[in-house]
């Protein structure tokens, strides 16, 4: 399905407001957007003794990292980075990594479960689910207590899966780091309730209300720096089923019959990268990569393996405490 | 995209179909991805509704599946060529009236669901209440599975005459509708030729909001004191109402002291107005002392009429906590960027929505309500669970002191706190935060 009538990206202008003689002043719905993020991590800031953004080097990373610049300036952002390092992220997301975090000159913290990758977990060993258990979701509750981390930013939207699409903007987690979907907080107006019991701590999204094609929009606005890995060019693969495999991690081994292709690709979104698959594609600008986002109609989590494994696996992982 | 951004809730009893009619929205608008639709398609074989269930787009937690029926606000995305929309999708149970509040709150249009076979519903009436009473303005009566009382207009016009009087004062757009077979949603039915008015989606792009919080005069709560070296200070915050240009004389609530804004600043430079609702940060002229919690407004009283200064006033509060309300507890109440501790009137049980007086330990700088939906709400936090029980909307304000209320010594006004608090974690707190607003 190529065509798609209604859906439309927002308009891609540099001016901030639009001046209407017969309305007054009026934010376009991308500085809307960008104006209640800003909101929501000043808030935290106010809030949290502690609280530390959650790096993870894609696309929803950038552009959370460029509203802490706003938010603060002239200020330095007033919070470290973590990053959860699987080990098996690809490598042009790590020298990203490194060079974003000199360039906006934020504190990086990395915490990989070290105890698992000795163990030697990865996917194709201990399956899926264990594998992010351990490596993301159990490596994340180790890192926020470690840090003694009172409130973590994270760039997670709710138009990307249906238990986010329930998810608070200052979302609770207990003390051992779980989110309880009957027990979530109303959350009216702008007001966010901050308190915490003791052992509590919180998770915050300030992104919850941007859609995937907000988020590239402000990215082609803003100018956002991204790894290079989002743009199409000529890579070599593997082609199995509808994924192409990245040949990069030593333990993705060809199935008899396959063997590698060069094939014009993408990634929609970046992931470890025995579990993220490349897609077909022609879009090396991000106007571009808009116009096949709105043409494709296949959402950008279709090829991240682990949202498939079980039924309502998201909110399985949320429940344990996943991201 | 001329038209910017539209917030809707959606309201209904349950099982008027409201969750179809969202999924139908988004499916035919076509905001729907393909692998949804197929995700969906798999999880419709095992139970009995129809080819595409549309209802399991919106259902997102494994409970509400397994239920069918919605428990949670869930926050649906799409756009089209005219608009974008964000779309609050609250449950119809009764118990869970608090999240309609939640939906309602941020909402500049309510589309209220309503079966065409059963007509206005005790559950309609209240969510209408309590849409009107958040202060929306624009309403869709949207009556629903009208392919079940064969789209007779009668049928329609009684439901649209019964809802006259529940949302008098409102704009109410009424549509005869079938969400299953996408009658009135997207494009206009042959179905209900008696039906002349815009479909569903039509509506929604062309909808003319109200609410211009640009015009009122300037409301500046500020979040934070921005001092990154000893020559620059900053407030920073969100405008939530009016504008502000340099040279603009301001007044700092509640101390009431003056100063004029001599920049507004932003990562992308400095800006020659700033307004509502851009998140900035503005520097003053004179170093007046302000911090996280203080309201800057306007200081010529010709840019707008001031906001109140006080310590009690009258609210409708809805409450939200299966603990009931106790007149004998101290409350966190969180007013703009300040909280404080309160104490309210009477007790009100989970889902009561009524007039209350409260009475805060220190002075807000408030509006009324219907004058400006953020300097005129709060949330009330349970110190003992730290759960967010109730939402206020401020009606007036009290000024009328009696002995009654004179103000306590602080000594007495400790003792008091730890009297009524519920157990000594409570005792604690209230009274550490007495201190810290009695210290600060």
């Amino acid at each position: 399905m190529a065509t798609t009538g209604r859906l439309e990206a927002a308009p891609t202008c540099m001016a901030i407001a639009t001046v209407e003689p017969s309305f007054a002043l009026r934010l376009d719905h991308l500085r809307a957007l960008e104006a209640e993020s800003i909101h929501i991590l000043r808030e935290v800031v106010a809030e949290f003794e502690r609280p530390v953004m959650l790096y993870s080097i894609g696309k929803d990373s950038s552009v959370l990292l460029r509203l802490a610049q706003k938010a603060f300036y002239p200020g330095p952002i007033p919070f470290p980075l973590l990053h959860i390092d699987t080990t098996y992220k690809f490598r042009e997301m790590i020298q990203f990594r490194d060079e974003m975090a000199k360039a906006v000159g934020a504190r990086l913290i990395v915490h990989t479960n070290q105890e698992a990758i000795a163990d030697g977990t990865q996917p194709f060993k201990v399956g899926t689910q264990r594998c992010c258990g351990l490596l993301k979701t159990k490596a994340l509750l180790d890192g926020l207590s470690a840090g003694n981390f009172d409130a973590a930013i994270g760039g997670a939207r709710r138009d990307e899966e249906r238990s986010r699409a329930k998810e608070r903007i200052f979302s609770i987690r207990d003390p051992n780091g779980q989110w309880d979907p009957k027990r979530q907080r109303p959350e009216l107006w702008t007001l966010l309730n901050a308190k915490l019991r003791p052992g509590e701590s919180i998770r915050v999204f300030p992104l919850s209300n941007w859609t995937e094609i907000d988020v590239w929009n402000y990215i082609h606005v803003e100018n956002i720096p991204i790894v290079p890995m989002y743009y199409a060019r000529e890579r070599e693969v593997i082609v199995r089923g509808n994924s192409l495999i990245v040949q990069e991690q030593p333990f993705v081994v060809t199935m008899p019959g396959e063997k590698p292709q060069v094939v014009k690709c993408r990634m929609r979104s970046l992931g470890c990268s025995p579990c993220t698959g490349a897609i077909r594609s022609d879009a090396d600008t991000i106007p571009k990569i808009i116009d096949e986002l709105i043409a494709t109609r296949q959402s950008e989590r279709q090829l991240r393996i682990i949202d498939h494994d079980q039924d309502g696996s998201m909110e399985l992982k949320k429940r344990e405490g996943y991201f | 995209m001329s038209g910017g951004l539209l917030r809707i809730c959606t309201a209904g009893s349950v099982d008027d179909g409201k969750s179809t009619l969202i999924g139908r929205l988004l499916y035919d608008s076509q905001s729907v991805y393909e692998d949804q639709v197929h995700s969906v398609a798999k999880a419709s074989k095992n139970r009995n509704a129809g080819p595409i269930d549309f209802s399991l787009f919106t259902d997102g937690l494994r409970a509400e599946r397994e239920q069918g029926i919605t428990i949670d606000v869930a926050y649906r995305y799409f756009a089209t060529a005219r608009r974008k929309f964000i779309l609050a999708d609250t449950p119809g149970h009764e118990q869970y009236t608090r999240n309609m509040a939640t939906g309602a709150s941020t909402a500049d249009v309510a589309i209220l669901l309503v079966d065409a076979r059963n007509g206005v519903r005790t559950q309609s009436k209240r969510h209408a209440r309590i849409a009107r009473l958040l202060g929306i303005t624009d309403f869709v009566l949207a009556i629903n599975k009208m392919d079940l009382v064969d789209y007779e207009r009668d049928v329609f016009d009684k439901i649209q005459d019964d809802f006259g009087d529940l949302l008098t004062g409102a704009s109410v757009h009424a549509i005869p509708m079938s969400a299953l077979h996408g009658d009135n949603v997207i494009t206009r039915s042959d179905r209900t030729p008696y039906f002349n008015g815009l479909p569903l989606l039509e509506y929604l792009e062309t909808v003319k909001v109200h609410r211009d919080a640009t015009s009122g005069p300037l409301r500046f709560p500020v979040q934070l004191v921005v001092r990154p070296d000893d020559v620059f200070r900053g407030y920073a915050g969100q405008i939530v109402a009016g504008t502000v240009r340099p040279g603009d004389r301001v007044t700092a609530w509640p101390s009431g002291r003056s100063a004029r804004v001599k920049r507004i600043v932003t990562y992308d430079g400095d800006v020659a107005v700033g307004f509502a609702p851009m998140s900035v940060t503005l520097t003053l002229d004179d170093e007046i002392d302000i911090s996280r919690g203080d309201l800057l407004t306007p200081f010529d009283s010709a840019q707008g009429q001031p906001p109140s200064v006080g310590q009690r006033f009258e609210a409708e509060v809805v409450w939200m906590d299966e603990r009931p309300l106790d007149p004998a507890r101290v409350y966190l109440l969180k007013h703009g960027t300040r909280t404080v501790t309160a104490e309210i009137n009477h007790g009100l049980v989970l889902n009561q929505i009524s007039t209350v007086q409260v009475t805060t330990a220190r002075p807000l700088v408030f509006d009324r309500y219907r004058e400006n939906r953020s300097t005129g709400s709060f949330i009330l936090v349970d110190p003992g669970t730290q759960f967010t029980c109730g939402a206020g909307m401020i009606t007036e304000p009290l000024h009328a002191h009696t002995a009654h209320d004179a103000p306590l010594s602080v000594a007495e006004r400790l003792a008091h706190l730890a009297r009524r608090a519920g157990s000594d974690e409570e005792a604690a707190e209230a009274i550490r935060q007495a201190l810290e607003e009695l210290l600060t």
